[in-house]
């Protein structure tokens, strides 16, 4: 049997893409500093207060 | 042809107790019965056919190896079908057996759950203001790692050989996509100012190509052969190179894959072309760049990049779906994880970002980035190690993972009914379905039979053998007829 060279694309896995709101035209990686911004000011919120023992105490 | 591949998840989580003095054993111990006894009768683990000390490569070791678990800890069967243990100093779930990718993400999933529920229960008991922490990853950052294991069924008659080989390029390449991501190395000689990030959270610990180890000197491919099902028809391939993963999708396509390759291999449709030159240094090295970039060295004597070899084992497996069909890991499953298979790939080479909501050392690595930018912090600084722990925390309200836009599979309610519903697939459905229906005649199971005792001597044992038999399809009518274990222990002629 000859061997198929055409490779068959699969269908994509995720037909739709989520949209978030971001300002007109601005560029992807604004778009995606400014959510990590975000994250980041959640994220001050619930890390450890203090890391350096966290991570020390830490021991499996 | 490729038999069924019947697969599953352990995952040992790391623990932590806060407030209080505390042995992980305890802890680990306090956690499990917590749990288990809020929700059921404790049916106690039975050890009659472990034997762990059995090499695929035919021999045995009789005295090497002191027993897995010791007996006298913590070890219940729970209504899910699912195995909720302690183990060396880490409370375990082993998923029930799945029939597919997909089913195990579920009921990986429906273990977090669990373990959650655990943590808030023990909260309560304990009432001293001291918590139990527990962490779904593989290391705590200072050389001791811990596992998240895969199994996966497969054919006894396939030479052991071939399956040794042939997989090893999949285990030594797919981190690129189910690597959990790990800030710093934690390999001799190797300091983090060198590799301030990872793709694997496992890769570090990886010293032998093939062995039995599991927790000392461990090799790629690990060679304990204890089929839990008939020894002469199957092996069980229990893989120890994984990371644990919070995001669904890297759990899904670390299975998925794994479960098409190991039916290619079955079929003998991989080819031994791609076997890599020396996978030890090739699992560190492909780890140590999340450029993506670094050659590897294969058998042959070329020099591949991890996503040119997983390119090359893609379309063979393309090619494999075309010429035999992917009835063996579920067909609508299967031809899901081809294409997510080539969606990862492509967004891997070509835009990171497009697959941060699929793979865990993609989303980790932006946090850590933005974060070390934003408090201008030095490579593998402290904080940036707890913020790596952090992510990986199962407490809902400072995990990390559920913060960073990852994308789900499986919903809610499907968790939720998980916890205590088993697959209905194979012969955990049978297992389950006692177990809610008759726990006080139970008084011991394990993956491959139960046993009952329903007053009258001896206690009677009933094999579980074959992993896809006692599905819904074979015994649900008859578990809902029987109104007694006995009335079923009858009707089954054991």
């Amino acid at each position: 049997m000859a061997e198929r060279t055409q490779k068959q694309k699969p269908t994509p896995a995720r037909t739709e893409e989520t949209v978030t709101d971001a300002p007109a035209g601005a560029p992807q990686g604004e778009k995606l500093k400014a959510e990590l911004d975000d994250l980041l000011d959640e994220i001050d919120e619930v890390l450890e207060t203090n890391a350096e023992d966290f991570v020390k105490s830490y021991v499996q | 042809m490729a038999i069924a591949k019947v697969c599953g998840i352990e995952t040992e989580y790391g623990i932590q107790v806060r407030g209080a003095e505390s042995n992980p054993v305890a802890a680990s111990s306090v956690l499990i019965n917590a749990y288990v006894s809020g929700v059921l009768r404790k049916v106690s683990w039975d050890y009659e056919d472990e034997q762990p000390g059995n090499d695929a490569r035919g021999f045995r070791y009789e005295d090497v190896f002191a027993p897995e678990t010791e007996t006298q800890l913590v070890n219940a069967v729970l209504t899910n079908g699912a195995r909720y243990y302690v183990d060396h100093a880490h409370p375990e779930i082993s998923t029930p057996e799945c029939i597919n990718a997909w089913d195990v993400v579920r009921w990986d999933r429906a273990a977090e759950e669990i373990v959650r529920v655990s943590m808030d229960r023990a909260r309560r008991l304990l009432n001293d203001g001291s918590e139990i922490v527990t962490y779904k990853n593989n290391s705590d950052g200072k050389g001791n790692s811990y596992g998240c294991h895969e199994n996966y069924l497969v054919d006894r008659a396939t030479p052991f050989g071939r399956i040794v080989s042939q997989i090893t390029p999949h285990f030594v390449t797919r981190q690129v996509f189910c690597g959990a991501g790990k800030v710093g190395s934690e390999l001799a000689g190797t300091s983090s100012q060198a590799v301030p990030y990872q793709l694997s959270q496992r890769a570090d610990f990886f010293e032998e190509e093939v062995g039995l180890e599991t927790t000392l000197k461990r090799p790629i491919v690990n060679t304990r052969d204890e089929p839990h099902c008939d020894p002469q028809k199957y092996r069980r391939l229990h893989v120890i190179v994984g990371d644990a993963n919070m995001a669904e999708v890297s759990t899904y396509l670390k299975v998925g894959t794994t479960a098409i390759v190991l039916a290619m291999i079955e079929d003998d449709m991989v080819g031994s072309d791609l076997a890599v030159a020396n996978p030890v240094s090739a699992i560190r090295q492909i780890s140590h760049d999340p450029t993506l970039t670094r050659t590897v060295l294969l058998r042959e004597g070329k020099r591949v990049t991890a996503l040119e070899l997983q390119w090359s084992l893609l379309e063979r497996a393309q090619k494999y779906e075309r010429s035999h069909g992917l009835e063996s890991v579920g067909e609508a499953v299967g031809l899901d994880v081809l294409a997510r298979w080539e969606t990862v790939l492509s967004g891997l080479e070509s835009d990171r970002d497009s697959v941060a909501g699929w793979v865990d050392w993609v989303a980790k690595e932006r946090l850590v980035n933005a974060f070390a930018a934003r408090h201008d912090l030095r490579p593998a600084d402290a904080k940036l190690k707890a913020l790596d722990l952090q992510y990986h925390d199962l407490r809902a309200d400072r995990c990390l993972a559920r913060r960073v836009g990852l994308e789900t599979l499986v919903g809610d309610d499907d968790v939720r009914t998980a916890m205590t519903e088993p697959p209905t697939t194979t012969r955990a459905y049978f297992r389950g379905r006692c177990l809610q229906k008759w726990p006080n005649d139970i008084v011991a199971a394990n993956w491959d039979s139960m046993v009952f005792d329903v007053g009258r001597d001896p206690l009677r044992r009933v094999p579980m053998m074959e992993p896809l038999k006692g599905t819904a399809e074979h015994v649900a009518n008859l578990l809902d007829d029987c109104a007694t274990a006995a009335e079923l222990l009858s009707r089954l002629g054991s």
